[in-house]
Protein backbone atom coordinates (compact mmCIF):
# COMPACT_ATOMS: atom_id res chain seq x y z
CA UNK A 1 0.00 0.00 0.00
CA UNK A 2 1.11 3.33 -1.03
CA UNK A 3 3.01 5.40 1.87
CA UNK A 4 2.80 1.98 4.43
CA UNK A 5 5.60 0.13 5.46
CA UNK A 6 5.83 -3.16 7.07
CA UNK A 7 2.79 -4.48 9.39
CA UNK A 8 0.32 -1.68 10.00
CA UNK A 9 -2.77 -2.10 11.64
CA UNK A 10 -5.90 -0.62 10.01
CA UNK A 11 -6.50 2.05 12.21
CA UNK A 12 -3.01 3.04 12.27
CA UNK A 13 -2.83 3.98 8.36
CA UNK A 14 -4.59 7.21 8.64
CA UNK A 15 -3.48 9.84 11.03
CA UNK A 16 -6.09 10.68 13.85
CA UNK A 17 -4.31 13.76 14.90
CA UNK A 18 -3.24 16.40 12.49
CA UNK A 19 -1.46 19.22 12.09
CA UNK A 20 -3.96 21.44 13.86
CA UNK A 21 -3.33 19.51 17.31
CA UNK A 22 0.59 19.95 16.46
CA UNK A 23 -0.26 23.57 16.53
CA UNK A 24 -2.37 23.49 19.87
CA UNK A 25 0.72 22.45 22.44
CA UNK A 26 2.46 25.28 20.32
CA UNK A 27 0.10 27.99 20.16
CA UNK A 28 -0.50 27.07 24.15
CA UNK A 29 3.10 27.16 24.75
CA UNK A 30 3.75 30.71 23.87
CA UNK A 31 0.72 31.74 26.05
CA UNK A 32 2.58 30.02 29.14
CA UNK A 33 6.12 31.01 27.42
CA UNK A 34 5.32 34.81 27.50
CA UNK A 35 3.55 34.75 30.53
CA UNK A 36 6.72 33.38 31.99
CA UNK A 37 8.81 36.30 30.68
CA UNK A 38 6.35 38.86 32.15
CA UNK A 39 6.56 37.32 35.51
CA UNK A 40 10.12 37.85 35.39
CA UNK A 41 10.14 41.81 35.78
CA UNK A 42 6.52 41.74 38.03
CA UNK A 43 7.80 38.60 40.49
CA UNK A 44 11.23 38.29 40.50
CA UNK A 45 12.22 42.00 39.80
CA UNK A 46 14.08 42.27 36.94
CA UNK A 47 14.01 45.59 35.92
CA UNK A 48 15.34 45.09 32.65
CA UNK A 49 13.20 43.43 30.70
CA UNK A 50 10.31 46.33 32.12
CA UNK A 51 9.45 47.61 28.05
CA UNK A 52 8.61 43.76 26.86
CA UNK A 53 6.32 43.26 30.30
CA UNK A 54 3.30 44.56 28.83
CA UNK A 55 3.67 43.61 25.10
CA UNK A 56 4.27 39.77 26.88
CA UNK A 57 1.18 39.82 28.99
CA UNK A 58 -0.54 41.18 25.53
CA UNK A 59 1.40 38.34 23.44
CA UNK A 60 0.11 35.40 25.79
CA UNK A 61 -3.84 36.96 25.88
CA UNK A 62 -3.75 36.75 21.71
CA UNK A 63 -2.56 33.50 22.00
CA UNK A 64 -4.51 32.43 24.56
CA UNK A 65 -7.46 33.33 22.83
CA UNK A 66 -6.36 31.44 19.88
CA UNK A 67 -5.36 28.45 21.71
CA UNK A 68 -8.24 26.38 21.62
CA UNK A 69 -9.57 26.87 18.43
CA UNK A 70 -7.59 24.32 16.70
CA UNK A 71 -9.28 21.73 18.96
CA UNK A 72 -12.27 23.31 18.17
CA UNK A 73 -11.76 22.78 14.37
CA UNK A 74 -10.01 19.43 14.74
CA UNK A 75 -13.21 18.34 16.70
CA UNK A 76 -16.07 20.02 14.18
CA UNK A 77 -18.46 20.09 16.14
CA UNK A 78 -17.71 23.43 18.11
CA UNK A 79 -21.29 24.00 19.99
CA UNK A 80 -20.74 20.87 21.86
CA UNK A 81 -17.55 21.82 23.73
CA UNK A 82 -19.70 23.83 25.73
CA UNK A 83 -20.64 20.70 27.25
CA UNK A 84 -17.82 20.13 28.86
CA UNK A 85 -18.29 22.84 31.18
CA UNK A 86 -21.89 21.79 32.05
CA UNK A 87 -21.19 18.50 32.37
CA UNK A 88 -17.48 17.80 33.28
CA UNK A 89 -16.42 14.67 33.98
CA UNK A 90 -13.77 14.23 36.32
CA UNK A 91 -11.73 11.43 34.95
CA UNK A 92 -11.31 13.48 31.28
CA UNK A 93 -8.17 15.51 31.58
CA UNK A 94 -9.56 17.92 28.81
CA UNK A 95 -12.57 18.35 30.79
CA UNK A 96 -10.08 19.47 33.86
CA UNK A 97 -8.02 20.82 31.42
CA UNK A 98 -11.16 23.44 30.18
CA UNK A 99 -11.39 24.94 33.74
CA UNK A 100 -7.78 25.31 33.95
CA UNK A 101 -8.27 27.40 30.92
CA UNK A 102 -11.01 29.24 32.09
CA UNK A 103 -8.78 30.34 35.45
CA UNK A 104 -5.95 31.26 33.71
CA UNK A 105 -7.66 33.34 30.79
CA UNK A 106 -10.32 35.23 33.82
CA UNK A 107 -8.38 35.25 36.92
CA UNK A 108 -5.12 35.71 35.66
CA UNK A 109 -4.44 36.98 32.82
CA UNK A 110 -7.43 39.60 32.20
CA UNK A 111 -7.48 40.36 35.67
CA UNK A 112 -3.37 41.23 35.56
CA UNK A 113 -3.68 42.90 32.56
CA UNK A 114 -6.62 45.18 33.92
CA UNK A 115 -4.67 46.12 36.84
CA UNK A 116 -1.93 46.98 34.64
CA UNK A 117 -3.22 49.14 32.26
CA UNK A 118 -6.06 50.70 34.86
CA UNK A 119 -4.21 53.80 35.39
CA UNK A 120 -3.74 54.61 31.31
CA UNK A 121 -7.55 52.75 30.79
CA UNK A 122 -8.99 55.53 33.31
CA UNK A 123 -6.51 58.38 31.57
CA UNK A 124 -7.74 57.34 28.04
CA UNK A 125 -12.31 56.55 29.44
CA UNK A 126 -11.57 60.92 29.79
CA UNK A 127 -9.37 61.62 26.57
CA UNK A 128 -10.43 59.44 24.20
CA UNK A 129 -12.80 60.80 21.38
CA UNK A 130 -16.02 59.04 19.62
CA UNK A 131 -16.61 55.08 20.37
CA UNK A 132 -13.18 54.41 21.69
CA UNK A 133 -14.20 56.86 24.58
CA UNK A 134 -16.89 54.34 25.57
CA UNK A 135 -15.10 50.95 25.19
CA UNK A 136 -12.44 52.60 27.44
CA UNK A 137 -14.74 53.67 30.00
CA UNK A 138 -16.43 50.12 29.95
CA UNK A 139 -13.02 48.95 30.43
CA UNK A 140 -12.55 50.77 33.86
CA UNK A 141 -15.46 49.05 34.62
CA UNK A 142 -17.30 52.19 36.48
CA UNK A 143 -14.38 52.98 39.11
CA UNK A 144 -11.84 55.87 38.22
CA UNK A 145 -9.93 55.66 41.73
CA UNK A 146 -6.29 55.84 40.56
CA UNK A 147 -5.00 58.26 43.28
CA UNK A 148 -1.56 56.53 44.57
CA UNK A 149 -2.58 54.41 47.60
CA UNK A 150 -5.34 52.84 44.55
CA UNK A 151 -2.32 52.39 42.37
CA UNK A 152 -0.51 50.89 45.64
CA UNK A 153 -3.04 48.39 45.99
CA UNK A 154 -3.17 47.73 42.57
CA UNK A 155 0.57 46.80 42.22
CA UNK A 156 0.01 44.45 45.62
CA UNK A 157 -2.79 42.33 44.06
CA UNK A 158 -0.98 42.06 40.80
CA UNK A 159 1.81 40.74 42.20
CA UNK A 160 -0.23 38.32 43.83
CA UNK A 161 -1.89 37.59 40.56
CA UNK A 162 1.25 36.95 39.08
CA UNK A 163 2.42 34.81 41.61
CA UNK A 164 -0.82 32.37 41.36
CA UNK A 165 -0.35 32.91 37.00
CA UNK A 166 3.26 31.16 37.63
CA UNK A 167 1.80 28.11 38.74
CA UNK A 168 -1.08 28.52 37.06
CA UNK A 169 0.70 28.79 33.68
CA UNK A 170 3.13 25.66 34.48
CA UNK A 171 -0.24 24.04 35.12
CA UNK A 172 -1.63 25.19 31.61
CA UNK A 173 1.51 23.85 29.75
CA UNK A 174 2.68 21.23 31.93
CA UNK A 175 -1.15 19.77 31.13
CA UNK A 176 -0.48 19.70 27.57
CA UNK A 177 2.78 17.41 28.30
CA UNK A 178 0.62 15.16 30.16
CA UNK A 179 -2.44 14.29 27.99
CA UNK A 180 0.94 12.89 25.32
CA UNK A 181 2.62 11.94 28.19
CA UNK A 182 -0.31 9.13 29.84
CA UNK A 183 -0.58 7.66 26.69
CA UNK A 184 0.62 4.58 27.97
CA UNK A 185 0.11 2.57 24.86
CA UNK A 186 2.64 4.55 22.76
CA UNK A 187 6.25 4.39 23.15
CA UNK A 188 6.92 7.54 21.76
CA UNK A 189 4.90 9.63 24.00
CA UNK A 190 4.69 7.43 27.14
CA UNK A 191 7.80 9.72 29.53
CA UNK A 192 6.91 11.13 32.94
CA UNK A 193 9.58 13.93 31.23
CA UNK A 194 6.66 14.79 29.21
CA UNK A 195 4.88 17.49 30.66
CA UNK A 196 8.54 19.13 31.97
CA UNK A 197 10.01 18.76 28.44
CA UNK A 198 6.83 20.15 27.19
CA UNK A 199 6.76 23.17 29.90
CA UNK A 200 10.58 24.25 29.37
CA UNK A 201 10.05 24.37 25.45
CA UNK A 202 6.82 26.23 25.95
CA UNK A 203 9.20 28.73 27.97
CA UNK A 204 11.59 29.22 25.12
CA UNK A 205 9.34 29.25 22.86
CA UNK A 206 7.25 32.22 24.91
CA UNK A 207 10.50 34.29 25.20
CA UNK A 208 11.92 33.72 22.15
CA UNK A 209 8.12 35.19 20.53
CA UNK A 210 7.93 37.99 22.69
CA UNK A 211 11.67 39.07 21.93
CA UNK A 212 11.14 38.69 18.24
CA UNK A 213 8.06 40.57 18.32
CA UNK A 214 9.18 43.54 20.78
CA UNK A 215 12.36 43.40 18.34
CA UNK A 216 9.68 43.84 15.16
CA UNK A 217 7.80 46.06 16.96
CA UNK A 218 10.62 48.88 17.87
CA UNK A 219 11.19 48.49 14.23
CA UNK A 220 7.84 49.47 13.24
CA UNK A 221 7.40 52.06 15.36
CA UNK A 222 11.21 53.71 14.09
CA UNK A 223 12.06 53.24 18.06
CA UNK A 224 15.49 52.41 19.33
CA UNK A 225 15.73 48.58 20.85
CA UNK A 226 16.70 48.74 24.06
CA UNK A 227 19.58 46.78 23.98
CA UNK A 228 19.68 46.26 28.03
CA UNK A 229 16.24 44.51 27.58
CA UNK A 230 17.10 42.35 24.88
CA UNK A 231 20.45 41.36 25.56
CA UNK A 232 18.30 40.44 29.21
CA UNK A 233 15.96 38.65 27.58
CA UNK A 234 18.71 36.73 25.41
CA UNK A 235 20.27 36.01 28.47
CA UNK A 236 17.30 34.29 29.97
CA UNK A 237 16.35 32.42 26.52
CA UNK A 238 20.16 31.38 26.65
CA UNK A 239 19.35 29.92 29.91
CA UNK A 240 16.11 28.46 29.79
CA UNK A 241 17.30 27.06 26.39
CA UNK A 242 20.16 24.83 27.90
CA UNK A 243 17.79 23.06 30.33
CA UNK A 244 15.54 22.47 27.92
CA UNK A 245 17.86 21.12 25.64
CA UNK A 246 19.36 18.67 28.71
CA UNK A 247 15.87 17.27 29.42
CA UNK A 248 15.33 16.49 25.65
CA UNK A 249 19.01 14.79 25.57
CA UNK A 250 18.57 13.35 29.16
CA UNK A 251 14.74 11.67 27.72
CA UNK A 252 17.03 10.77 24.84
CA UNK A 253 20.25 8.78 26.30
CA UNK A 254 17.45 7.33 29.13
CA UNK A 255 15.60 5.75 26.05
CA UNK A 256 19.09 4.60 24.36
CA UNK A 257 19.97 2.68 27.65
CA UNK A 258 16.29 1.66 28.51
CA UNK A 259 16.34 0.05 24.89
CA UNK A 260 13.06 -1.35 25.33
CA UNK A 261 11.11 -3.40 23.23
CA UNK A 262 10.30 0.01 21.37
CA UNK A 263 13.47 1.28 20.83
CA UNK A 264 14.76 -0.49 17.11
CA UNK A 265 11.34 1.12 15.80
CA UNK A 266 11.51 4.67 17.20
CA UNK A 267 15.41 4.60 16.13
CA UNK A 268 14.29 3.59 12.80
CA UNK A 269 11.61 5.87 12.62
CA UNK A 270 14.20 8.98 13.51
CA UNK A 271 16.57 8.08 11.31
CA UNK A 272 14.30 7.72 8.05
CA UNK A 273 10.82 9.63 8.05
CA UNK A 274 11.24 12.02 11.20
CA UNK A 275 15.03 12.71 9.79
CA UNK A 276 14.60 16.08 8.29
CA UNK A 277 11.79 17.36 11.09
CA UNK A 278 13.62 15.70 14.05
CA UNK A 279 17.33 15.78 13.79
CA UNK A 280 18.26 18.65 10.92
CA UNK A 281 15.32 20.97 12.08
CA UNK A 282 14.09 20.27 15.59
CA UNK A 283 18.04 19.50 16.94
CA UNK A 284 20.89 20.64 14.43
CA UNK A 285 18.65 24.20 13.01
CA UNK A 286 16.03 24.67 16.06
CA UNK A 287 18.11 23.95 18.74
CA UNK A 288 22.11 23.60 18.73
CA UNK A 289 22.40 27.08 15.72
CA UNK A 290 20.30 28.75 18.25
CA UNK A 291 22.14 27.58 21.38
CA UNK A 292 25.59 28.53 19.99
CA UNK A 293 24.35 31.72 18.31
CA UNK A 294 23.40 32.77 22.12
CA UNK A 295 26.48 31.33 23.60
CA UNK A 296 28.60 33.65 21.08
CA UNK A 297 26.68 36.33 22.49
CA UNK A 298 27.38 35.69 25.90
CA UNK A 299 30.96 35.08 25.33
CA UNK A 300 32.15 37.16 22.72
CA UNK A 301 31.86 41.42 22.84
CA UNK A 302 30.15 41.68 19.85
CA UNK A 303 28.26 45.08 18.42
CA UNK A 304 24.49 45.99 19.17
CA UNK A 305 23.54 45.75 15.40
CA UNK A 306 24.93 42.69 14.69
CA UNK A 307 23.36 41.17 18.00
CA UNK A 308 20.18 42.76 17.21
CA UNK A 309 20.53 40.52 13.96
CA UNK A 310 21.48 37.19 15.49
CA UNK A 311 18.74 37.71 18.24
CA UNK A 312 16.29 38.08 16.21
CA UNK A 313 18.17 34.63 13.53
CA UNK A 314 18.08 32.61 16.76
CA UNK A 315 14.49 33.54 17.92
CA UNK A 316 13.58 32.59 14.18
CA UNK A 317 15.47 29.55 14.51
CA UNK A 318 14.49 29.07 18.40
CA UNK A 319 10.40 29.00 16.89
CA UNK A 320 11.10 27.09 13.99
CA UNK A 321 12.85 24.28 16.72
CA UNK A 322 10.05 24.18 19.20
CA UNK A 323 7.28 23.91 16.05
CA UNK A 324 9.20 20.85 15.10
CA UNK A 325 9.37 19.48 18.28
CA UNK A 326 5.43 19.63 18.32
CA UNK A 327 5.90 18.34 14.96
CA UNK A 328 7.30 15.36 15.60
CA UNK A 329 5.86 14.41 18.96
CA UNK A 330 2.36 14.76 17.90
CA UNK A 331 3.00 13.65 13.83
CA UNK A 332 5.84 11.56 15.29
CA UNK A 333 3.79 9.42 17.60
CA UNK A 334 1.56 7.99 14.80
CA UNK A 335 3.60 7.38 12.44
CA UNK A 336 4.49 3.57 13.79
CA UNK A 337 2.70 1.09 14.14
CA UNK A 338 1.81 -0.11 17.60
CA UNK A 339 3.00 -3.99 16.59
CA UNK A 340 6.71 -2.19 15.73
CA UNK A 341 6.79 -3.39 12.60
CA UNK A 342 5.72 -0.80 10.48
CA UNK A 343 5.42 2.53 9.55
CA UNK A 344 2.56 5.02 7.84
CA UNK A 345 3.07 8.25 6.39
CA UNK A 346 1.36 11.93 7.14
CA UNK A 347 -0.29 13.85 4.15
CA UNK A 348 -0.47 17.53 4.78
CA UNK A 349 -4.32 18.13 2.93
CA UNK A 350 -4.12 21.74 2.01
CA UNK A 351 -7.75 23.57 2.05
CA UNK A 352 -9.29 21.41 3.36
CA UNK A 353 -10.73 21.57 7.54
CA UNK A 354 -7.79 20.54 9.13
CA UNK A 355 -5.12 21.44 6.12
CA UNK A 356 -2.24 23.50 5.79
CA UNK A 357 -4.62 26.55 4.80
CA UNK A 358 -6.51 26.39 8.39
CA UNK A 359 -3.45 25.94 10.05
CA UNK A 360 -1.71 29.03 8.56
CA UNK A 361 -4.65 30.64 9.29
CA UNK A 362 -4.92 29.91 13.08
CA UNK A 363 -1.24 31.15 13.01
CA UNK A 364 -1.63 34.23 11.87
CA UNK A 365 -4.70 34.92 14.19
CA UNK A 366 -2.85 35.21 17.15
CA UNK A 367 -0.72 38.53 15.46
CA UNK A 368 -4.28 39.77 14.17
CA UNK A 369 -5.41 39.94 17.86
CA UNK A 370 -2.30 41.45 19.09
CA UNK A 371 -2.43 43.60 16.49
CA UNK A 372 -6.35 44.81 17.97
CA UNK A 373 -4.86 44.70 21.55
CA UNK A 374 -1.83 47.26 21.27
CA UNK A 375 -3.97 49.32 19.26
CA UNK A 376 -6.32 48.87 21.95
CA UNK A 377 -3.92 48.76 24.87
CA UNK A 378 -0.74 50.40 23.69
CA UNK A 379 2.39 49.01 25.67
CA UNK A 380 4.57 51.42 24.86
CA UNK A 381 3.74 54.91 26.05
CA UNK A 382 2.14 56.80 22.72
CA UNK A 383 2.12 60.54 21.90
CA UNK A 384 -1.22 60.23 22.61
CA UNK A 385 -2.94 62.13 25.70
CA UNK A 386 -2.60 60.05 28.87
CA UNK A 387 -3.47 62.15 32.12
CA UNK A 388 -0.39 62.81 34.09
CA UNK A 389 -0.24 60.72 37.12
CA UNK A 390 -0.96 64.17 38.81
CA UNK A 391 -4.22 64.57 37.13
CA UNK A 392 -5.17 61.49 37.54
CA UNK A 393 -4.65 61.66 41.19
CA UNK A 394 -6.60 64.60 41.17
CA UNK A 395 -9.22 62.74 39.42
CA UNK A 396 -9.37 59.68 41.35
CA UNK A 397 -10.08 61.83 44.74
CA UNK A 398 -12.81 63.66 43.02
CA UNK A 399 -14.45 60.99 41.85
CA UNK B 1 2.55 65.98 80.81
CA UNK B 2 4.24 64.56 77.54
CA UNK B 3 3.37 60.42 78.48
CA UNK B 4 -0.83 60.89 78.83
CA UNK B 5 -0.19 62.48 75.61
CA UNK B 6 2.08 60.27 73.32
CA UNK B 7 -0.41 57.58 75.29
CA UNK B 8 -3.19 59.16 73.44
CA UNK B 9 -0.95 59.33 70.00
CA UNK B 10 0.07 55.72 70.55
CA UNK B 11 -3.90 54.82 70.52
CA UNK B 12 -4.86 57.21 67.58
CA UNK B 13 -2.30 55.37 65.30
CA UNK B 14 -3.74 52.21 67.01
CA UNK B 15 -7.23 53.26 66.10
CA UNK B 16 -6.09 54.19 62.43
CA UNK B 17 -4.43 51.14 61.90
CA UNK B 18 -7.52 49.26 63.14
CA UNK B 19 -9.64 51.21 61.11
CA UNK B 20 -9.86 48.44 58.14
CA UNK B 21 -12.38 49.86 56.31
CA UNK B 22 -10.29 53.55 55.97
CA UNK B 23 -7.37 50.69 54.39
CA UNK B 24 -9.74 49.00 52.20
CA UNK B 25 -11.32 52.25 50.98
CA UNK B 26 -9.19 52.80 48.09
CA UNK B 27 -9.22 48.58 47.69
CA UNK B 28 -13.12 49.23 46.33
CA UNK B 29 -12.11 49.52 42.56
CA UNK B 30 -11.07 45.83 43.14
CA UNK B 31 -15.04 44.82 44.06
CA UNK B 32 -15.76 45.74 40.47
CA UNK B 33 -14.22 42.81 38.55
CA UNK B 34 -14.55 40.15 41.16
CA UNK B 35 -18.50 41.46 40.71
CA UNK B 36 -17.93 40.81 36.96
CA UNK B 37 -16.31 37.92 37.65
CA UNK B 38 -19.68 36.58 40.29
CA UNK B 39 -21.83 37.35 37.69
CA UNK B 40 -20.52 35.49 34.54
CA UNK B 41 -20.37 32.74 37.37
CA UNK B 42 -23.98 33.29 38.01
CA UNK B 43 -25.17 33.61 34.46
CA UNK B 44 -23.18 29.86 34.16
CA UNK B 45 -24.87 28.16 36.40
CA UNK B 46 -28.27 29.84 35.06
CA UNK B 47 -27.51 28.32 31.80
CA UNK B 48 -26.22 25.19 33.25
CA UNK B 49 -29.63 24.83 35.56
CA UNK B 50 -31.51 25.38 32.31
CA UNK B 51 -29.94 23.25 29.53
CA UNK B 52 -28.42 20.37 31.66
CA UNK B 53 -31.52 17.46 31.49
CA UNK B 54 -32.86 16.98 35.33
CA UNK B 55 -31.96 13.52 35.51
CA UNK B 56 -28.21 13.96 34.39
CA UNK B 57 -26.14 12.39 36.89
CA UNK B 58 -28.63 9.91 39.03
CA UNK B 59 -27.25 6.66 37.72
CA UNK B 60 -24.01 7.63 35.72
CA UNK B 61 -22.42 10.50 33.95
CA UNK B 62 -25.99 10.63 31.38
CA UNK B 63 -29.26 11.31 31.52
CA UNK B 64 -31.16 8.35 33.60
CA UNK B 65 -34.68 9.58 31.65
CA UNK B 66 -33.10 8.18 28.52
CA UNK B 67 -33.23 4.65 29.62
CA UNK B 68 -36.81 4.94 29.78
CA UNK B 69 -36.82 6.95 26.56
CA UNK B 70 -34.69 3.83 25.15
CA UNK B 71 -37.16 1.00 26.80
CA UNK B 72 -40.64 2.95 25.04
CA UNK B 73 -38.77 2.59 21.62
CA UNK B 74 -39.62 -0.62 19.23
CA UNK B 75 -37.10 -3.26 19.09
CA UNK B 76 -35.98 -3.41 15.32
CA UNK B 77 -34.91 -7.10 15.78
CA UNK B 78 -36.67 -10.09 16.03
CA UNK B 79 -34.37 -12.53 17.42
CA UNK B 80 -33.05 -15.84 16.60
CA UNK B 81 -35.69 -17.70 18.11
CA UNK B 82 -38.54 -15.70 16.00
CA UNK B 83 -36.62 -15.89 12.85
CA UNK B 84 -36.15 -20.21 13.74
CA UNK B 85 -40.27 -20.17 14.39
CA UNK B 86 -41.27 -19.28 10.82
CA UNK B 87 -37.76 -20.45 8.96
CA UNK B 88 -36.62 -23.82 10.32
CA UNK B 89 -35.45 -25.51 7.51
CA UNK B 90 -32.86 -23.32 6.36
CA UNK B 91 -31.81 -22.92 10.23
CA UNK B 92 -31.53 -26.17 10.54
CA UNK B 93 -28.72 -26.29 7.77
CA UNK B 94 -27.12 -23.24 8.68
CA UNK B 95 -26.96 -25.09 12.07
CA UNK B 96 -24.59 -27.65 11.01
CA UNK B 97 -22.47 -25.54 8.88
CA UNK B 98 -19.53 -22.98 9.93
CA UNK B 99 -22.03 -20.07 9.85
CA UNK B 100 -23.82 -21.59 12.85
CA UNK B 101 -22.94 -18.91 15.06
CA UNK B 102 -24.04 -15.87 12.69
CA UNK B 103 -27.67 -14.49 13.54
CA UNK B 104 -29.92 -14.49 10.79
CA UNK B 105 -30.11 -10.70 11.09
CA UNK B 106 -26.33 -10.34 11.38
CA UNK B 107 -26.95 -10.80 7.04
CA UNK B 108 -30.61 -10.37 6.52
CA UNK B 109 -30.81 -7.20 8.73
CA UNK B 110 -32.99 -6.09 11.77
CA UNK B 111 -36.60 -8.05 11.31
CA UNK B 112 -39.33 -7.32 13.90
CA UNK B 113 -41.09 -5.70 11.31
CA UNK B 114 -40.97 -8.11 9.28
CA UNK B 115 -41.65 -11.11 11.35
CA UNK B 116 -44.57 -8.96 12.90
CA UNK B 117 -46.35 -9.04 9.22
CA UNK B 118 -44.25 -11.36 7.09
CA UNK B 119 -46.29 -10.82 3.51
CA UNK B 120 -46.39 -6.90 4.01
CA UNK B 121 -42.69 -6.25 4.66
CA UNK B 122 -40.32 -8.12 2.84
CA UNK B 123 -36.49 -7.93 3.46
CA UNK B 124 -34.52 -5.95 0.57
CA UNK B 125 -32.25 -8.16 -1.82
CA UNK B 126 -29.00 -8.33 -0.45
CA UNK B 127 -25.69 -7.17 -2.02
CA UNK B 128 -24.10 -10.39 -1.50
CA UNK B 129 -20.37 -9.42 -2.64
CA UNK B 130 -20.22 -6.69 -0.32
CA UNK B 131 -21.97 -8.34 2.53
CA UNK B 132 -19.45 -11.44 2.48
CA UNK B 133 -16.24 -9.53 1.74
CA UNK B 134 -17.29 -7.12 5.16
CA UNK B 135 -15.93 -10.58 6.88
CA UNK B 136 -13.88 -12.25 4.44
CA UNK B 137 -12.33 -9.82 2.56
CA UNK B 138 -8.34 -9.85 3.36
CA UNK B 139 -7.22 -8.08 5.91
CA UNK B 140 -3.22 -8.75 7.17
CA UNK B 141 -4.79 -7.75 10.73
CA UNK B 142 -7.13 -10.76 10.68
CA UNK B 143 -6.09 -13.77 12.37
CA UNK B 144 -4.72 -16.34 9.71
CA UNK B 145 -7.86 -19.39 10.76
CA UNK B 146 -10.38 -17.06 9.47
CA UNK B 147 -11.18 -17.85 6.08
CA UNK B 148 -9.87 -14.61 3.81
CA UNK B 149 -9.75 -13.91 0.21
CA UNK B 150 -9.15 -10.83 -2.21
CA UNK B 151 -12.56 -10.86 -3.55
CA UNK B 152 -11.80 -8.96 -6.87
CA UNK B 153 -8.61 -12.15 -7.70
CA UNK B 154 -10.98 -14.54 -6.12
CA UNK B 155 -14.72 -14.04 -7.88
CA UNK B 156 -14.30 -11.33 -9.84
CA UNK B 157 -17.15 -9.72 -8.84
CA UNK B 158 -18.84 -12.74 -9.57
CA UNK B 159 -21.61 -13.54 -6.80
CA UNK B 160 -20.42 -15.66 -3.66
CA UNK B 161 -23.85 -17.74 -3.79
CA UNK B 162 -22.98 -18.76 -7.53
CA UNK B 163 -20.45 -21.33 -5.99
CA UNK B 164 -21.08 -20.79 -1.89
CA UNK B 165 -24.02 -22.37 -0.36
CA UNK B 166 -23.95 -19.22 2.23
CA UNK B 167 -26.18 -21.13 4.90
CA UNK B 168 -23.81 -23.96 5.34
CA UNK B 169 -20.37 -22.45 3.62
CA UNK B 170 -18.39 -24.73 1.83
CA UNK B 171 -14.87 -24.38 0.84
Amino acid sequence: MHGVEGYIYPNELELQWSVLIVLYPYLTGLVAGAFILASLERVFKVAAVKPTYRLALLTALAFLLVAPLPLQLHLGRPERSFEMYLTPHRSSAMAMFGFVYLWYLMVVLLLEIWLEYRVEIVGWSKSARGPMRWVYKALTLGSDDIGPEARAVDDKVGWIVTVIGIPSAFLLHGYVGFIFGSVKANAWWSTPLMPIVFLFSAMVSGIAAVLLLYMAAMKVKRRPIDMRCADTIAKYLFYVFLIDFSLEMLDLVHRIYEADESFRTLDFMVQTRLYVSQVVIQILLGTCLPLAILAATQIFRIGEAARRALYATAAVLTLAGIFAMRWNVVIGGQLFSKSYLGYTTYKLEFATREGLLPALALMILPFAILWVLVKLLPPWPEKQAILEPSDATIAGVKG
Amino acid sequence: MGRPATGRGRRAAADEEACVPGKLKHAGHLIRPAVVLLLGFALFLLVRGAVVPATFGELGHYRAASLDEIRQQAPAFAGQAVCAGCHAGVTAVRASGKHRAVACEACHGPSARHAADPAAVRHAPLDVVALCAGCHEKDSAKPKWFRQVESKEHSGGAPCQSCHQPHKPEF
